[in-house]
Parts: structure tokens; C-alpha cells; sequence
């Protein structure tokens, strides 16, 4: 009876089962594919347009130029020059002298060693090619017949590049030591920032998770004001603090805030949020039962510290410095307005494309700027998916002891922590109500005046909170869509990664280089997007896909903690998943669907590096304003919007956080037994 | 293999279904029929490929190859909403933010019902689960026993051809666990829905299904009622995933023998050449104990097989409440040790203790011979 | 042509009248003109022109120059209404511009018209450069008035200057464009290395440099006039110095944009912007316009602001942008932080 049983264990050839496609299927697949379509267009389009930008040169092409020179009577008797030989055989110009911007010029006299502006020789020039352009004065020609000149006005004859491609851009760059000395200092005031920011933030974060002290709400409260203002704001309040005509100039013992000082105290500011929430859940999932192995081992608290807690926080550490990093080269506003004579990579893109209209050169200091943004990014990612792996053991909370000497400390070193924050906060609203800083300290309201200055008066601040409300609802509907059907399709598993990629991508992209790209890709006429250009609907993309990240991210982690069954439970009972998206999905990840619109409504509010390439003069925005007040000298009203900003965010936030309890009460009941 | 088909059409076909995750086979060309009304449970290890069967008939992963017939029409690439099944899952799967009436009537919704007929739809399902007034709850509101029911209700609701259940009673304590096990029975009676149950757990499969798939590494090892799994198992791995087996190893004798170390036994019949190497393999509770008068003739206590009796020690004894463990040390097994269950009541007559000898049998229809090599496999 | 295109647009014209009686022509006219102004100018050319619409796109010269060198091979725009001549300059060479005289253009300055016969551009007020001084800091850190350029290089004036990146900044460019004419290419960037030792820091935008003298912040600020004024109007102790050189200055201008399909009427408004009656509406902001003697004084403008400006040479700066700029990044603007 018994019969040893024989499998064949290799699969028989064959054609696979091909499952048929439900509608649900076909449904979430192309709300994929329209998403990642999106992030195509929003996002990789016009990076390609940027990158294709940074290798489209300028050359004077002298193969393209012909000449001839007449008797002194004037007769020409019919030899023609090449302009190339010409300057083969009197070595006028070398190679990389050829190799201009789009707005180069080159003179022709030097081809003719003999040439005076007072001989009555003329001359004659001409293009060969159709596409070949000089000027004579300031006037194109762009034909291939001859015009004739005599010396006087051949002197002002200037050929023009034509455009082709390579890699002069490059070598011009780093031939340039005003352009690559920026690389270092962007290197180095970001490495200082991230060393004391971290430092900070940590012993920060670590009295609030790991003492006793007082006001730690307050304090917690205090730590997160930073994120609702741009990151301009601390520049504005450190001028009045330590400029010239600072308040408390003789801190400084000298030395100029207008610089790497300034910029490194800023950045401290508007980073520290970051890195203190980072490392703030990093001490907050460490186990206690460590610390108790380390009591009963009789370990002193510093050498349980450094065996500890440092080697527990350590990915938090990593993660921390990273981000603040990755904020500090990108920022565009703050060296922007105490930066000084300081170059810093975002600064120059801006200069590039705004002061000299040298978009080439705009795209390839982007290009410079996105390889340690990217490098930054991929270590965070890194480190990321490790401290999850950590998170997953199951740990006991440490629940700190009260200690009235350590307990004083921190209190004492938070609170100057907070002063600072609160300090620079309160500086600029001082300075908005001053009326004209230093000669005349009498309050007033005339800085809230917008409209009597450059960048576009109050109609810029109600711009922004349009602006701000369009990117929460559409960016919040967009992401949290698309992260749905990333999460929640079956199959398709090559597209799903690529879209999940897609969807990390914008983190790594600094601001500056995506409203450069955009203006690249959405500019050109052939674009049929072009209409886009210069609207509002431009800014609010730029803004969705700009932060498109940590959006997916908090969705992507929301729609984890779904039960997985829940779609095929509705499957199984012949309901349509969206049914099923709008029915129980959505309400039960409301809080974080929450969470999103607002992270999207503050960020909308605050940013200036993505859009101020972007904006138009029926789109101004406050952020954009305060920039561009500052840049004007309108120092006290720059002030004003932007704590017309931080007053607007604190708002929102306060909104947020009642609606959310609202919400939460009325369509949430099954969360409380 | 032997496959006790119960008389009837089969209602659900499994033909030749392969399931591969890369390199990795998960199912391999597995074959099986359920016919209608029938309660099957899949029966086997974690990892054994039982959850994958069930997700390719539900047509929530697909099977790389082979075919599924539901009710005689070809499902095999259909998804999921183009099938006929309801399902309950280990984590019930209820939907957090609805009460207990809309999670049921979910299903019940966009089929042509009438509101008032979903009403009495929910109470009627709310009444058959035995929770008629829990239906404006909210799932977290009810402990695990009756989210199940919930689940078990919603799943239901619209009298699918097919009833899929993945683990659902692994989450709940053991008490109610057991309560719950008739219950389903009781209710799978009722409506007389065909019913796929996956599990671990033997006891809950012996004692809830019509027919057992005991299922390993990807293939079916054995398809059975409870009783002929645990009594005729046909491989090596059923006989050991199911109940207790001792393992002997022994040689085949000629047919219906076999010899351990020096002896030869009369065994089950076997087909196995004479010489081949082999398990002998026979469950604790059915080791017979015999007295020290068990030689003499006529008494109760008779000996039935001569050969297959022989001399024990034991060597250590186990109380564990209606019954003694017993370890038995043997010349013959060498330094494997036979386990045996003995009655309260004859180890009380036989004044057994650690260190007594005595004789026992080892029935001839109990004592199975297993292929050796599937042991090593 | 001239006659044919008018007879065509006077039947087109009368045709759209036909089909709707509230026919108009809309032009999109860019400008860096400050945006309280375009209104009024507009309100003004409506006076005389109620069927043609203007659309305003505004922003700084910057931007409007980058933007419309980007719409090179598609623009948008009809007409440059208020823009630097040394952008229209830029822009002719690009053969982006209709050349066209404007009716009444002789009455002009000929030192605001571009030097082609029609001309592609034609300007409409000036804007001068000036030092910005205050009073205030200066007395406190002892410093005396400066009365040219080549005193600002005296080293009691160290760290007490400031003026704008000539790389972001149209005034810091015409500034360093007229040392250049005025002292020679050689001794221009002389007189520049010897200025870098004073100056504090190098600013982004032209107005920033006045704001801040103004504010205190820095005593000296190279600056324009025009800036001077209007903060010295809000109450800064502020003079504004014009140095005894002669001053550097660049003018707003008004140009077609070649291939606009409203030509008829871009050239009705360009007709507009030469007139006496637009020139005195400038004048309301600008000492200097291009209509001779329709300049009134503007309240708290230098004297001998118009004697003092330059002949200044704008093919010159356009031809030879590129170049002064690279040469001074890299003079200036990689050497700026070893300080």
C-alpha cells in the first residue's frame, strides 16, 4: 500500500497563465501610469532639458566667415579670405578663445595685422552659411551676400557664436576659480552648519527625551517655529542684530556677519527643526533595558553614554547630518542675504541666469550642485532603511529619572536654544514695526505698506496662500493617489519600482536646479506645455513635484499600516477599489492625509529657490517678495512679509491641528473604544 | 497515490497547477478536486505552499501554470472580482472606520439590492453569527472571537459558490478557538457551502474537515478524511506531521514483514523489495502492554502476534493527565527509544515504573514500513 | 508698404467692427518700469487710443531681458515699453527687433535714439548713476565728503563702500562701463582694483547700495540718482554726490518686437511714447528725458546730474558685456573671499 511518492520537480514548458486584467486593474495601472507620467514630465523632462542645456556650447565657427580687402582706391580685385585661415596664419585667437557664452562677441580686426581705422582700404564680409551672424555695430546680419564696409565702420564689425554642443561649458566652469572656488565654500559652510547643527539638536532632542526638566511642550513647540518661515528670515533678523547698525554688532568682535558667519548662524536656524525631529525619534525608540544592563554593571553615565546612547541614536546621527547637509548646499535664500561676497553654487545659479542671462552656464553649476545633493540623498536613504530595520524589535520605552543638577542644565541650555530661535523670530517682528531703522525708532506700520514696494506688494502675500492652499489640495490628491496604487496594485512590479523611484527622485533635486529646469523645459516654445509658463499652474507643479518626497513617504508609510487584505477582501465581494479608496482608505489615513496638506501648504509658503525662476509678475509670491525686498534694501518690509509668513503657517498649523482633532472625533469614533 | 473521492461532481478543479517565484517552486503540479458542500482544510508546515493554493484559487496571486475550474467554468486567469468566492482572512480584515452593519452590507452594496433589503440582509447574517446587537459597533469595539464572526458574516453575505478561510482562527486564544471551530462547522453545515479552510494546526483540521490535503514542500503528500490521514498515513511525512510516530529504522522482509535489528515482525503489507532499508513506524497509543503473565495462554492479556512481541525496559515515565509517556529502552532498537502511551488504567494493573521490564506488542495492522529515503530527504 | 499695410488693417479693422462693435487690439507690452507707473501710462495712451489694450508684463531688467531672450524663436511680447537700452541692445543684435521711426522722433535728444536710420529703439528717460552719502555715518566714522570717483579710492574710505555685482546688476554694469570709457580700458580697471580695496561688499541689485546707505548700514553706497532721491524724500540723511568725472547712465527705452502680428498698433504706441506729453508723464520720476527742455527739476536730484552724464557708448557696453564681466569676476569676484 505504500507507494513512495515521485514529483516531477521541474515545471513543464510552456506558456505562463496571463492573468486577465480586472477593470479595477486597468484602472489603478493607468492612474499609475497618468502619475508617473506626471512625475515624467514635471520631473525628468526637464532635468534632460537642463542637463542638454549645460553641454550646448557657443563657438565662433570661422570656417563660416569670408572676406576681402580692396586696393587703397577702394577696388576689390576679387581674392577671397577664409576667416579661419586667416587666423591660422596671425594666431589671432586660440582654440579656447573660440569658445564663448551666447552672448559672445569677436572682433575681426585682429585677423588683418595691417589694419588701421583711418586707411581708406574697405573691406567686404560675409557669412557662407545661412545660419552664420555677425554685427556691424549693433546691428545682425545673417545673410550670405557681401557688405561692404570701410575701415572705420570694419572695426565694429563683431562675429557671434553659433551653438553646438560639448563640453566648453564644463571646462570653462573649472577653469573659472570665481565659479569652482564656490564649490569649496559651499562644501565648507555646510559641513560647519551640519557639525554645530547636529551638536546642537542633539543635546537638544536629548533633554527633552531624556531629563526631567520643565516646559518640554514648550520647548518641543519652540524647536519646530523655524520650518514656518523661508529660510531668508534668519539672514534679515542677523543683519539687524549684527550688522553694521546691529544691535549687538560688538559680539562679534569685528568680524562681518556678511559671509560665511552668517551664513553658518542661519542656517543653524532654519536646519534645526530637521535635525532635532530626526534625532529626537532616533533617542525616542532606544531601549531601556540597555540602560538598566549598563546600571547593574556599575557603568559610569558618561561611559554609558558613549556605549549606549550614541551607538542607539547613531543612525539618527547619520540621518541628521545628512539632511541638514543636503539643506544647507541647496539654500539659496539665506546666502543670498547675508552671504556677502561668500559664493555658494545656489547663489551663482542665480547669478548666472538672472544677472547675466548665462543659462549654460546656470546649468552647468546646477549639474555641479546636484552631485552632492544626490550623494547626500542616496547615504540618507541608506541609513534610513537601516534605523527601520532597528525600529522593528520590540523595545521598552526608557522613561527618564528626575535629577535636579542635570535637570537645571538642560533646562539652562534649552532655553538658550529657544532664546535664540524665539530671539531671531522676535528681532524681525521688532524690525517690521520700527519705522526707519536706526534715525527714526518710532513704531509704525508704514513697512506692512507692500504695495509702495518691489515684489509685487500684498497681492504677492494672498498669491502664496493661494498658492499654498492649490499645492495642498492637488499635491496631497496627486501623491496620495499615486502612492495608493504604488502600495495597493497587484503585479506590475516592473513599474511600480520605477515609479517608487521616480517618487524619491525630487528629494535629491535642490530647488534651484528644478526652477531652472522647468524654465528650460517649459519655456521652449515647441514645448506644448509652454502655455504653462509664467502661471500659477506652474508654480503649484513646481511646488507638488519639488516636495513630492516626503509626502509619498508619510502616504507610502500610512498606506503600510492598512491591512494588506483589505483589497482583496473588496475584490472578493465584487466592489470597485475605488469604492474601497474612498469608502475606507482615505478616512482611516485622514491624520496623515492631513499631515501632507499642511507639510505642502508650509512648505508652498516658505520656499524661494524652486520658484523664483518660475514667478511672474502676476504670480509674485511673499516668500519671493521678501527676497526681492531685501534685495532692493527694503530690509524692515522683507522682514514684515516674512513674519507675515510665519504669522499665516503658525495659523495654518494651528488649523491643521483642530481640524485634525475634529476630524478625528467626528469620522474617526472607532479609534476611541 | 490513493485519493478517496467522495461520490459527487467535483465542484472545484485543480489540474497540474505550478507556482514559481523566481527559481523557487511553491507549488508544484498540484492536482485536486472539492466537491460541493465540502468542508477541505489544507493541512501542512509553514512554507508547505497551502496559503499559495488558496490565493491561486481565489485568483489573488496566479498560479504560473495549470488550470482551476469553479462549477465547471475555467477561472484560471480571471482576478479576483470575476470569481465566485467569499473570504475571511487571519487578520479578519474588517474595515476600521465602519460599523459593523456596513462592513457586512459592503458586499451587499451595487449588487441591485434595495436599502431595506440590505438591512434585513445584515440582520439576518448579524443573527446567524450569533451577534444581533452588535451591528452600529465600530470592529474595535468587539474582541477577536466576534470580529471573526463579523468577518466570517461579511464574507457570506452574498451566498458566494465558495467559502476561502487563511488561518482564521490562529489569532484567537486556544479556548476560543475551539468554541469557534464548531461554530464554522455548524455553519458551513447549515448553508452547505463549499469551503477551503488553510491551517497549521492538525487539531483544528481533524476535527472541523470533510477531507484533509496534507500538504509539503509544494506538493500534496496525502488527500484524506481525518480519520483515514491519522489511521492510513501514506508517507512518512504525514505519519509524522499527524499525531505522534515512532521511527524505526528497519530492513523489508518478504511482503507483510520486516526486520528490526535481528527480528522479524509481521507488518502492514508493503511493497518494498526484500533487503530495502526502511522506517517501521507505529503510533505511541497503539503500542500494546502485556503482563508478565501475558506468555500463558487463555488469559485476557493474550499475546495475538508472537513475533512482534518482545521484552522492554522503561526507562522513564511521563504523567501527562490521561495518560503515561512512556520511554522503552530495547535491545533490539539499539539506542532509539520506543515512546508509548499507556492508559492510566494499565499501567495502575501492571504496577509499571521507571526501570521495570515488561513485554508489549506492536499490532501487525498497525506497524507501517515508510521509504527510508524520504526521511533523508 | 506703408500705405498698403494701412489700407489692409483699415479693412481688416472695419471688418472685426461688423462682427463685434467692441473690436480691439491687445498688445503684450514688457517693462522693467516700476508697476505704479504702468497704470498711469497706460490710462494716458487710452486717452488718445481707446482700442488698443495693453498687457503689462513687468519685472526687473533682469528678468525681462532673460525672458525675452528665451522667447527668442517664439515671442511673446509686442512691444518693449521701458527697458535699458544696453537689453534693446542685446536684443538688436539677436535681430529680435523691428526697426521703426517712430512719428516725431526728430524732436528727440539724438543722444536717446539708436543710431540706425529707422532706428530699433528709441529711449525714453535716463537713469544716472550717483554716490549716495550719509551724512550721518560719515561724521561718525570721520570721513569727508567724497567729490569724484578717484577719491572713493582713498583708503579712509576702506570697508565704507559698497555697490552693486556689475554681474546681476544693470547699474553696477554702467557703472563699471563708464570708468572704462571715461578713464581707458587700462586705467578703468586700475581705478577698479584700487576701488575693490574700499569696497565693503558688492550687492545684487543697482537700489541696494542707496537703501543701505540710507539705512546706515554702509555710509557710502554706489548707487543712481533717482534711488538717492526717493530716500532721501523719506527722510535718510542722505547727499547724493555726482562725481566730477562725469557720471555713467543708461536709459529706459521703447523698441517693436520684429515678427508681432499687431505692428500697426505697436507702431501707434511707439508713436505715443516719443511725444512731448509721454515724455513729461516720465519726467514725473526721471530728471532726464528724452524730449529736450520738457524736463522739470524732481525734488531732491543733484544739480549738473545732466551736465555730468557721459557721452556714453552703448555699442560699446553691449558689444563688450561679456568680456568686462568675465574679466571682472574674475579680478573681483574669486578674489572676494581671501579678504
Amino acid at each position: 500500500m505504500t507507494v513512495p511518492l515521485t514529483h516531477t520537480s521541474r515545471m513543464p514548458a510552456g506558456p505562463v497563465v496571463k492573468g486577465k486584467l480586472s477593470r479595477d486593474d486597468l484602472i489603478m495601472r493607468g492612474g499609475m501610469m497618468v502619475i508617473a507620467l506626471y512625475l515624467v514630465v514635471t520631473l525628468a523632462l526637464p532635468l534632460y532639458a537642463m542637463l542638454s542645456k549645460s553641454f550646448s556650447t557657443y563657438r565662433f565657427e570661422l570656417a563660416n566667415y569670408e572676406f576681402q580687402v580692396s586696393d587703397e582706391s577702394g577696388e576689390f580685385e576679387g581674392t577671397i579670405l577664409r576667416a579661419s585661415d586667416l587666423n591660422a596664419s596671425t594666431g589671432a585667437y586660440t582654440a579656447t578663445e573660440l569658445s564663448a557664452g551666447s552672448d559672445g562677441r569677436l572682433g575681426v580686426t585682429n585677423f588683418f595685422p595691417e589694419f588701421s581705422f583711418r586707411s581708406p582700404v574697405k573691406y567686404q564680409i560675409r557669412n557662407t552659411v545661412e545660419d552664420g551672424r555677425f554685427l556691424v555695430g549693433s546691428t545682425l546680419h545673417d545673410g550670405t551676400e557681401w557688405v561692404t564696409l570701410d575701415s572705420n565702420t570694419f572695426r565694429r564689425v563683431q562675429l557671434r557664436p553659433t551653438k553646438s554642443t560639448g563640453v566648453d561649458n564644463f571646462v570653462n566652469y573649472f577653469s573659472t576659480p570665481a565659479l569652482f572656488n564656490s564649490i569649496k565654500n559651499s562644501l565648507w559652510i555646510s559641513v560647519v552648519s551640519t557639525i554645530v547643527t547636529v551638536t546642537l539638536a542633539f543635546w537638544f532632542a536629548y533633554a527633552l527625551n531624556r531629563s526631567c526638566m520643565r516646559f518640554k511642550g514648550l520647548f518641543r513647540l519652540i524647536a519646530m517655529a523655524p520650518i514656518l518661515v523661508p529660510s531668508l528670515l534668519p539672514g534679515i533678523a542677523l543683519v539687524y542684530l549684527f550688522g553694521n547698525q546691529g544691535m549687538l554688532k560688538e559680539l562679534l568682535f569685528g568680524a562681518s556677519i556678511y559671509g560665511p558667519i552668517g551664513i553658518v548662524i542661519g542656517s543653524i536656524f532654519f536646519t534645526f527643526p530637521h535635525a532635532f525631529l530626526i534625532i529626537s525619534t532616533a533617542l525616542a525608540i532606544s531601549d531601556a533595558r540597555l540602560y538598566e544592563a549598563a546600571t547593574s554593571l556599575r557603568a559610569t553615565p558618561w561611559r554609558t553614554f558613549w556605549t549606549v546612547t550614541i551607538p542607539g541614536a547613531r543612525y539618527g546621527l547619520i540621518s541628521a547630518a545628512f539632511v541638514v547637509f543636503n539643506l544647507v548646499i541647496t539654500d539659496f535664500g539665506l546666502p543670498k542675504v547675508i552671504g556677502g561676497q561668500f559664493n555658494v553654487l545656489a547663489v551663482d545659479i542665480y547669478k548666472q541666469v538672472i544677472g547675466q542671462q548665462n543659462f549654460e552656464m546656470g546649468a552647468v553649476v546646477s549639474v555641479v550642485l546636484v552631485v552632492p545633493a544626490i550623494f547626500a540623498f542616496a547615504i540618507d536613504r541608506l541609513v534610513q532603511s537601516k534605523q527601520v530595520a532597528q525600529l522593528s524589535a520590540r523595545s521598552v520605552p526608557y522613561q527618564p529619572n528626575p535629577n535636579p543638577r542635570t535637570d537645571r542644565i538642560f533646562l539652562i541650555y534649552c532655553s538658550l536654544i529657544g532664546l535664540f530661535i524665539v530671539g531671531l523670530l522676535a528681532v524681525c517682528q521688532f524690525a517690521a514695526l520700527i519705522k526707519f531703522w536706526p534715525y527714526d525708532l518710532s513704531l509704525s506700520l508704514s513697512n506692512y505698506q507692500f504695495d509702495k514696494m518691489d515684489g509685487g506688494g500684498w497681492g504677492s502675500y494672498f498669491n502664496s496662500i493661494k498658492l499654498g492652499l492649490l499645492t495642498a489640495v492637488a499635491g496631497t490628491s496627486i501623491v496620495f493617489f499615486g502612492a495608493y496604487l504604488v502600495e495597493k496594485s497587484n503585479g506590475f512590479k516592473m513599474g511600480r519600482s520605477l515609479f517608487q523611484m521616480f517618487a524619491m527622485l525630487p528629494m535629491a533635486i535642490p530647488g534651484m536646479v528644478l526652477g531652472l529646469a522647468y524654465i528650460f523645459f517649459f519655456n521652449n516654445p515647441n514645448n506644448p506645455l509652454n502655455p504653462l509658463y509664467g502661471t500659477m499652474a506652474i508654480l503649484v507643479i513646481c511646488s507638488v513635484t519639488h516636495f513630492y518626497t516626503v509626502s509619498h513617504l508619510t502616504a507610502v508609510t500610512a498606506l503600510k499600516q492598512m491591512d494588506r487584505e483589505f483589497e482583496s477582501v473588496s475584490a472578493s465581494l465584487k466592489q470597485p477599489t475605488m469604492k474601497l479608496f474612498s469608502r475606507v482608505t482615505v478616512p482611516v489615513c485622514l491624520p496623515s492625509v492631513l499631515d501632507i496638506s499642511i507639510y505642502l501648504f508650509v512648505n508652498a509658503m516658505t520656499t524661494v529657490s524652486a520658484v523664483v525662476f518660475l514667478y511672474s509678475p502676476k504670480t509674485t509670491l511673499a516668500s519671493i517678495a521678501v527676497l526681492n525686498m531685501d534685495d532692493a534694501g527694503d530690509i524692515a518690509p522683507a522682514a514684515a512679509m516674512g513674519m507675515m509668513i510665519f504669522y499665516t503657517n503658525a495659523a495654518a498649523r494651528l488649523l491643521h491641528l483642530l481640524a485634525s482633532k475634529g476630524v478625528l472625533q467626528r469620522t474617526q469614533a472607532w479609534r476611541n473604544r | 497515490m490513493t485519493q478517496t473521492n467522495p461520490s459527487g461532481e467535483p465542484y472545484l478543479s485543480i489540474e497540474n497547477l505550478w507556482k514559481a517565484f523566481g527559481t523557487f517552486l511553491a507549488l508544484k503540479d498540484i492536482s485536486l478536486e472539492i466537491i460541493e458542500g465540502e468542508f477541505v482544510c489544507f493541512l501542512g508546515p509553514s512554507g508547505c505552499g497551502k496559503t499559495t493554493l488558496l490565493r491561486a484559487i481565489a485568483g489573488l496571486d496566479l498560479q504560473t501554470k495549470g488550470r482551476v475550474l469553479q462549477d465547471g467554468k475555467d477561472v484560471s486567469n480571471l482576478p479576483p472580482s470575476e470569481r465566485d468566492f467569499g473570504i475571511v482572512f487571519q487578520s479578519y480584515a474588517l474595515f476600521p472606520n465602519l460599523t459593523i452593519e456596513k462592513n457586512i452590507a459592503f458586499g451587499l452594496e451595487n449588487t441591485g439590492r434595495k436599502k431595506p433589503e440590505i438591512a434585513a440582509r445584515v440582520n439576518e447574517l448579524l443573527q446567524l453569527v450569533g451577534l444581533p446587537e452588535q451591528g452600529k459597533k465600530y470592529p474595535a469595539q468587539l474582541s477577536g472571537g466576534q470580529q471573526q464572526r463579523i468577518a466570517l458574516a461579511r464574507a457570506i453575505a452574498t451566498n458566494p459558490g465558495l467559502l476561502l478561510l487563511d488561518e482564521p482562527l490562529s489569532a484567537l486564544d486556544a479556548k476560543v478557538r475551539v468554541h469557534l471551530r464548531h461554530e464554522i462547522k455548524e455553519l458551513q453545515r447549515k448553508l452547505g457551502v463549499t469551503t477551503v479552510m488553510v491551517t497549521h494546526d492538525q487539531e483544528e483540521a481533524l476535527s472541523m474537515a470533510d477531507r484533509i490535503v496534507v500538504m509539503n514542500q509544494g506538493v500534496i503528500e496525502q488527500v484524506g478524511t481525518p480519520t483515514e490521514i491519522y489511521r492510513d498515513p501514506t508517507t512518512l511525512f504525514v505519519a509524522d506531521f499527524i499525531g505522534e510516530m515512532n521511527q524505526i529504522n528497519a530492513v523489508a522482509g518478504t511482503s507483510g514483514r520486516i526486520k528490526i535489528g535481528e527480528a522479524e515482525m509481521i507488518s502492514r503489507p508493503h511493497n518494498f523489495a526484500a533487503g530495502t532499508p526502511i522506517i517501521a513506524a507505529i503510533r505511541p497509543e497503539d503500542v500494546i502492554p502485556h503482563g508478565d503473565d501475558a506468555l500463558s495462554p487463555g488469559l485476557t492479556d493474550e499475546i495475538s502476534t508472537q513475533e512482534n512481541a518482545f521484552e522492554v525496559t522503561v526507562d522513564e515515565m511521563e504523567f501527562l493527565g490521561s495518560f503515561w509517556r512512556c520511554r522503552l529502552a530495547s535491545k533490539r532498537f539499539g539506542d532509539t527509544e520506543l515512546i508509548a502511551d499507556f492508559s492510566i488504567n494499565a499501567v495502575r494493573r501492571l504496577e509499571l515504573g521507571e526501570g521495570k521490564q515488561m513485554m508489549i506488542e506492536l499490532p501487525d495492522d498497525r506497524l507501517m514500513a515508510f521509504d527510508r529515503n524520504e526521511a533523508t530527504q | 508698404m506703408k500705405l498698403k499695410a494701412t489700407i489692409f488693417a483699415s479693412i481688416a479693422a472695419g471688418a472685426l467692427a461688423a462682427t463685434s462693435a467692441l473690436a480691439e487690439t491687445e498688445l503684450t507690452v514688457y517693462t522693467a518700469v516700476e508697476a505704479e507707473d504702468l497704470a498711469r501710462y497706460a490710462e494716458k495712451f487710452n486717452e488718445g487710443n481707446p482700442d488698443i489694450k495693453i498687457n503689462w508684463v513687468r519685472d526687473s531688467t533682469g528678468i525681462i531681458t532673460a525672458k525675452l531672450l528665451a522667447e527668442r524663436d517664439n515671442p511673446q511680447a509686442d512691444v518693449i515699453w521701458g527697458l535699458a537700452a544696453t537689453s534693446l541692445l542685446l536684443l538688436k543684435s539677436e535681430g529680435m527687433l523691428e526697426a521703426y521711426a517712430p512719428a516725431g522722433v526728430e524732436k528727440l535728444d539724438p543722444k536717446f535714439v539708436d543710431g540706425d536710420n529707422p532706428p530699433a529703439w528709441v529711449g525714453m528717460d535716463a537713469w544716472v548713476a550717483s554716490v549716495c552719502y550719509n551724512t550721518v555715518e560719515a561724521e561718525k566714522a570721520g570721513l569727508t565728503p567724497p567729490t569724484s570717483w578717484k577719491d572713493l579710492t582713498d583708503p579712509q574710505y576702506a570697508g565704507h563702500v559698497i555697490m552693486p555685482n556689475p554681474n546681476s546688476s544693470g547699474t553696477g554694469f554702467l557703472d563699471v562701463s563708464s570708468w572704462l570709457q571715461m578713464f581707458g580700458e587700462e586705467g578703468g580697471w586700475e581705478y577698479m582694483d584700487a576701488l575693490h580695496e574700499n569696497i565693503a561688499r558688492y550687492t545684487h541689485s543697482g537700489s541696494k547700495p542707496c537703501k543701505l546707505a540710507a539705512a546706515g548700514e554702509i555710509p557710502i553706497g554706489i548707487s543712481f540718482a533717482f534711488r538717492g532721491a526717493k530716500s532721501k524724500a523719506a527722510g535718510a540723511p542722505l547727499e547724493i554726490i555726482v562725481p566730477s568725472e562725469g557720471v555713467g547712465w543708461d536709459m529706459e527705452a521703447t523698441a517693436i518686437v520684429a515678427g508681432t502680428a499687431n505692428l500697426e498698433a505697436a507702431q501707434t504706441l511707439v508713436d505715443f511714447t516719443v511725444t512731448k506729453e509721454a515724455n513729461e508723464m516720465y519726467n514725473s520720476g526721471y530728471a532726464v528725458v528724452a524730449y529736450p527742455g520738457v524736463a522739470k527739476p524732481v525734488e531732491h536730484f543733484p544739480d549738473g546730474l545732466l551736465d555730468a552724464m557721459i557721452d556714453n557708448d552703448f555699442e560699446f557696453a553691449a558689444n563688450n558685456r561679456a568680456a568686462i564681466l568675465k574679466e571682472w569676476q574674475s579680478r573681483y569676484d574669486g578674489k572676494s573671499e581671501a579678504k
